[in-house]
C-alpha cells in the first residue's frame, strides 16, 4: 500500500487531468454554441459552427474519453494502484 | 488469478468469432431475401419475414443465456469486454428517436436539431469522467446501491428508486409505442396487436435472462441496427454524389441545399402560396370561433353568387358558382372538420429556415431566445445521460475499472457511427426534395411520393394551393419520421432494404426497452424488496421476484402505450431532464467531495427533481391541463424564456447548491462513509 501523499498525489493528477478535459468539453459545446452565427464562415463546405456540432464536437468527444481512458490506466500503473491483470 | 485473465481473454475471442459468424449470416440473410425478391416474393411476407426472424433471433438468445444466478442476472456475471459492453450500451442508448427521429428532426430544423447530436453523444464525456470508473469500484448491481450505500439508511435510496423508475417509466412506454409504429408498418397488424408482438419479444429475452441475456442480445441488435441505418445512406450518397463516405461528401450538398434555399426564398411563387395558405388558415380560424353563424353566412354567401351569376347571365360564371356551391359542406360538422384542416395551413405559411443557420429569428430577441433554449437543452440531455439508470448501470458489468473506462470510449464511438451519419442523411434528403420534388408537376410525382402520401398523410402530405399545377416547397408538409423510413425508396433499393432499415427500427427499440425494463424490476425487487424489506431474501426468489415485476411492468407500460398519449418526444426529453436533477448533482458529489452528507443528498434530490417536475408541469401546456386541469390554451409564464422540455437546467444547480449548503451543516459523514469514498476513487483498494 503506497503512501497517504502518494495516493493524494494520484488523486489530484485525476482532478487536473478531468479538470482539463472537462474545459474543452466546455468550449467546444457551449462557447462554440454561443458564438454560433458569428462562427458561421465556410469550413469545407459546412458553415463552421455546424459543421462542429455535426461532426467536429463529436470527434473530440470521442478523443476526450479515449484520451482520459488511457491516461488513468498508465496513471493507475505509475501509483501502482491499477487492478493487475484481472480483479 | 492468470487462469482468470486465461480465460477472460478465450472467453473474449469466443465472443469475437460468434458475433463475426452472426453479422455474416445476417448479411447472407438479407442477400437471400433480396434474391427472393427479384424472383417475385411479395412485400407484405419480407415484413413477416423480417419481424418473425429477428424477434425469434432474439428470443433464442434470451432463452440460450437463461439464468437464475444474480450476479448474471443483474450485472451479467461481470465479464462483459469493453468493445461488446460498448456495443450493447450503444443499441442500450439509441432508442426508436435516435434511430427513426432524429435524421427527421434535423430535417425539420436544421442547425436547432444538432442539439440532440451533441447532447447525446456530449454526455459520455461526463460519464466518463465523473461516474464509469468509480461506479464500477463501487461494484453493486444498481444506482439506488450507491445512493443507499453512499449516504446511509433507507430515504437516499428509497428516493433514488423513485426517481428512476419515473424516468425509465417514461422512457419505455416511447420504446413500446415505437415498438407498436414499427410493427404495425412492417405487418400491416393492428397498432395494438403490434405492441403485445413486440413486447413478447422484449420479454422473452429480459425474463430469462436478465442483465445476461439483454447485453447479448443488444449487441446482436447493435449490428443490426448500424447495417440497416448505413446501407441507404452510403446508396444515396453514391447516387448523389459519387462518392460512398456521406460523412465526407455532405458539406458539399449542404452548400447546394443553400443555393436552393436562396432561390426558394427569392422565388415569387412560392412567396404566393404561403400568403394564400396564411389567408385560408386565419379564415379558417375565425370561422372555427363562432361555427355555426359562419357556416350559415358561407352558404348564404355561396346561394348569393349563384344568383348574382344568374342575373348576369354568364353561363361559365353560373357553372363556377353552382360548383362552389356543391362543394360547400353538408353541414356544420363537415365545415368544422374543413376548417380545421385549413387552419392547419397555418404551418405552411412560414417562412423557409435555412438548414446550415444557427438560431434563425426575425428579431434580435427571438434569435438569443433561440440560442439560450438551444444551449439549455444540449445542457439538459448531455447531464440527463450521465445520469439515467440504465446506461450507468451498464458499467458494472465490465471486469474491472480500466474495462468500464474504455467501455465508455467504445460506447461512445458505437453511438458516434449512427451520430455522425444522421446529419449527413437529413442534407441528402433535403437535396432531393428541394432539388427533384419542388418545381415537377403534380401529374407526375415520384413514386415515393405518391407511395407516401398514401400510407399516411402526417408523414407526407402535398396539396396544390395555388393551383399552378406545379409542385411549390411550401406545399409540403412533412412528418420527421419519413426520412429515415422512405430513404431506401429514395435512393432506388429494392423493397428488402426498406424491411431492414424497419427492422433495425425494431432493434432500436427493443434493446433500449430491455434494458429500461431490467432497471425498473431490479430497483423494485433488488432496492425495495431485498434492501428494504426482506435482506434475508434467498437469492432465487430475489430473481424469481425481478422476473415477475418485469412481467407486470412490461404489460403495465403497454397498457399506457396502447393508449397512445400525446406528446411521446415530449415525455422522452422530459425523462432526461428529470434524471439530470435527480441523479448527477447527489452521485457525483459523492465520489468528489467527502463531506457530502446523506440529508443533504436526500434533499438535494428532492429539491432538484421537484423544480424540474414544478417547471414542466406549469409551462407544459398537455401536462398543465393534466395535473393542474388548466386548459391548454391558457398563455404560461416561462422564467428567462426557457422552454419547458430544459427544465433541468433550474433543477441541476439547485441540486448542487442543496446539496453544497446543507452538507455544510450537518454533521460529516462517519468513517466508514468516507472510506466507501476512499475505496471507490483507487481501482486497487479492497473494499474495507
Amino acid at each position: 500500500m503506497q503512501s497517504e501523499s502518494r495516493r493524494q498525489e494520484y488523486w489530484s493528477r485525476n482532478l487536473r487531468i478531468t479538470a482539463i478535459l472537462l474545459a474543452l468539453w466546455f468550449i467546444v459545446t457551449f462557447v462554440i454554441g454561443w458564438y454560433a452565427r458569428d462562427l458561421s464562415f465556410n469550413f469545407f463546405g459546412w458553415p463552421f459552427a455546424f459543421w462542429v456540432g455535426a461532426q467536429g464536437a463529436l470527434v473530440l468527444y470521442v478523443w476526450i474519453i479515449w484520451y482520459y481512458a488511457s491516461y488513468m490506466n498508465r496513471l493507475d500503473k505509475e501509483f501502482g494502484v491499477d487492478e493487475g491483470e484481472e480483479e | 488469478m492468470s487462469t482468470g485473465a486465461q480465460s477472460q481473454k478465450a472467453f473474449t475471442s469466443q465472443l469475437k468469432k460468434v458475433y463475426t459468424f452472426y453479422t455474416g449470416g445476417f448479411v447472407a440473410f438479407v442477400v437471400v431475401l433480396a434474391i427472393l425478391e427479384q424472383m417475385g416474393l411479395p412485400r407484405t411476407t419480407i415484413g413477416y419475414v423480417f419481424l418473425a426472424a429477428t424477434v425469434l433471433l432474439y428470443a433464442g438468445i434470451g432463452v440460450m443465456s437463461r439464468t437464475n444466478d444474480a450476479a448474471e442476472y443483474y450485472v451479467a456475471g461481470r465479464r462483459v469486454p469493453a468493445v461488446f459492453n460498448g456495443m450493447a450500451t450503444g443499441a442500450d442508448w439509441m432508442s426508436a428517436a435516435s434511430f427513426i427521429g432524429m435524421a427527421g428532426t434535423l430535417y425539420l430544423t436544421g442547425y436547432g436539431g444538432l442539439a440532440f447530436i451533441m447532447g447525446w453523444t456530449g454526455g459520455y464525456v461526463l460519464v466518463a469522467l465523473f461516474l464509469a470508473p468509480y461506479l464500477r469500484k463501487f461494484g453493486q448491481f444498481t444506482i439506488p446501491d450507491f445512493l443507499g450505500a453512499r449516504y446511509g439508511g433507507h430515504v437516499p435510496r428509497f428516493i433514488g428508486i423513485v426517481i428512476a423508475i419515473i424516468c425509465s417509466f417514461t422512457y419505455v412506454v416511447a420504446q413500446i409505442y415505437g415498438v407498436g409504429l414499427i410493427t404495425t408498418r412492417l405487418t400491416g397488424v393492428q397498432f395494438e396487436i403490434g405492441i403485445f408482438l413486440g413486447l413478447a419479444g422484449i420479454l422473452v429475452c429480459s425474463f430469462l435472462g436478465g442483465m445476461k441475456a439483454v447485453t447479448w442480445t443488444q449487441v446482436a441488435q447493435y449490428i443490426i441496427l448500424i447495417i440497416a441505418y448505413l446501407i441507404p445512406v452510403v446508396w444515396l450518397s453514391v447516387k448523389q454524389t459519387g462518392f460512398p463516405i456521406p460523412q465526407i461528401i455532405y458539406g458539399q450538398q449542404l452548400q447546394k441545399v443553400t443555393q436552393l434555399e436562396d432561390k426558394l426564398i427569392a422565388d415569387p411563387k412560392e412567396n404566393e402560396v404561403r400568403s394564400i395558405a396564411a389567408k385560408r388558415a386565419e379564415a379558417a380560424r375565425a370561422a372555427l370561433k363562432e361555427p355555426e353563424k359562419a357556416f350559415e353566412a358561407g352558404r348564404g354567401a355561396a346561394q348569393k353568387a349563384v344568383a348574382d351569376a344568374k342575373a348576369s347571365g354568364n353561363a361559365d360564371a353560373v357553372k363556377k358558382a353552382e360548383d362552389a356551391l356543391a362543394k360547400y359542406p353538408a353541414d356544420v360538422n363537415a365545415a368544422k372538420a374543413m376548417w380545421t384542416r385549413d387552419a392547419g395551413l397555418q404551418a405552411r405559411a412560414a417562412q423557409l429556415q435555412r438548414h446550415g443557420e444557427a438560431f434563425p429569428g426575425a428579431t434580435e430577441k427571438a434569435r438569443d431566445t433561440a440560442r439560450k433554449n438551444f444551449l439549455a437543452l444540449v445542457f439538459c440531455l448531455m447531464v440527463g445521460t450521465a445520469a439515467l439508470p440504465h446506461i450507468l448501470m451498464r458499467y458494472y458489468t465490465t471486469p474491472s475499472v480500466k474495462e468500464a473506462r474504455s467501455s465508455v470510449t467504445w460506447s461512445l464511438f458505437f453511438i458516434f457511427l449512427l451520430y455522425f451519419t444522421a446529419p449527413a442523411l437529413a442534407v441528402l434528403v433535403k437535396y432531393v426534395v428541394y432539388n427533384d420534388l419542388v418545381g415537377t408537376s403534380f401529374a407526375q410525382l415520384p413514386a415515393w411520393v405518391q407511395a407516401w402520401q398514401k400510407v399516411d398523410p402526417s408523414l407526407l402530405s402535398l396539396i396544390d394551393i395555388n393551383g399552378d399545377g406545379i409542385v411549390q416547397r411550401a406545399e409540403l408538409a412533412i412528418g420527421g419520421d419519413i426520412v429515415v423510413l422512405a430513404t431506401p425508396e429514395i435512393a432506388g433499393l429494392p423493397y428488402v432494404i426498406s424491411g431492414l432499415v424497419a427492422a433495425g427500427g425494431l432493434a432500436a427499440a427493443l434493446s433500449t426497452a430491455d434494458g429500461l425494463l431490467l432497471t425498473i424490476a431490479n430497483a423494485l425487487s433488488h432496492d425495495l424488496y431485498y434492501k428494504m424489506i426482506d435482506p434475508n431474501a434467498p437469492t432465487a426468489r430475489r430473481v424469481m421476484i425481478s422476473k415477475i415485476l418485469l412481467l407486470v411492468v412490461a404489460i403495465l407500460a403497454a397498457l399506457v402505450a396502447a393508449q397512445k398519449p400525446a406528446d411521446i418526444l415530449f415525455l422522452v426529453s422530459a425523462a432526461f431532464s428529470f434524471a439530470a436533477a435527480g441523479f448527477f448533482p447527489a452521485l457525483t458529489m459523492g465520489i468528489f467531495w467527502k463531506r457530502t452528507t446523506g440529508i443533504a443528498a436526500s434533499l438535494g434530490m428532492i429539491a432538484g427533481f421537484g423544480i424540474t417536475f414544478y417547471y414542466m408541469v406549469t409551462t407544459q401546456p398537455w401536462l398543465r391541463e393534466m395535473f393542474l386541469s388548466i386548459p391548454r390554451s391558457a398563455p404560461v409564464s416561462l422564467w428567462w424564456d426557457i422552454q419547458p422540455i430544459s427544465a433541468g437546467l433550474f433543477g441541476v444547480p439547485l441540486g448542487f447548491l442543496v446539496i453544497f449548503i446543507v452538507s455544510l451543516i450537518t454533521p460529516a459523514p462517519d468513517k466508514a462513509t468516507q472510506d466507501l469514498v476512499e475505496n471507490v476513487r483507487y481501482p486497487n483498494l479492497k473494499a474495507a
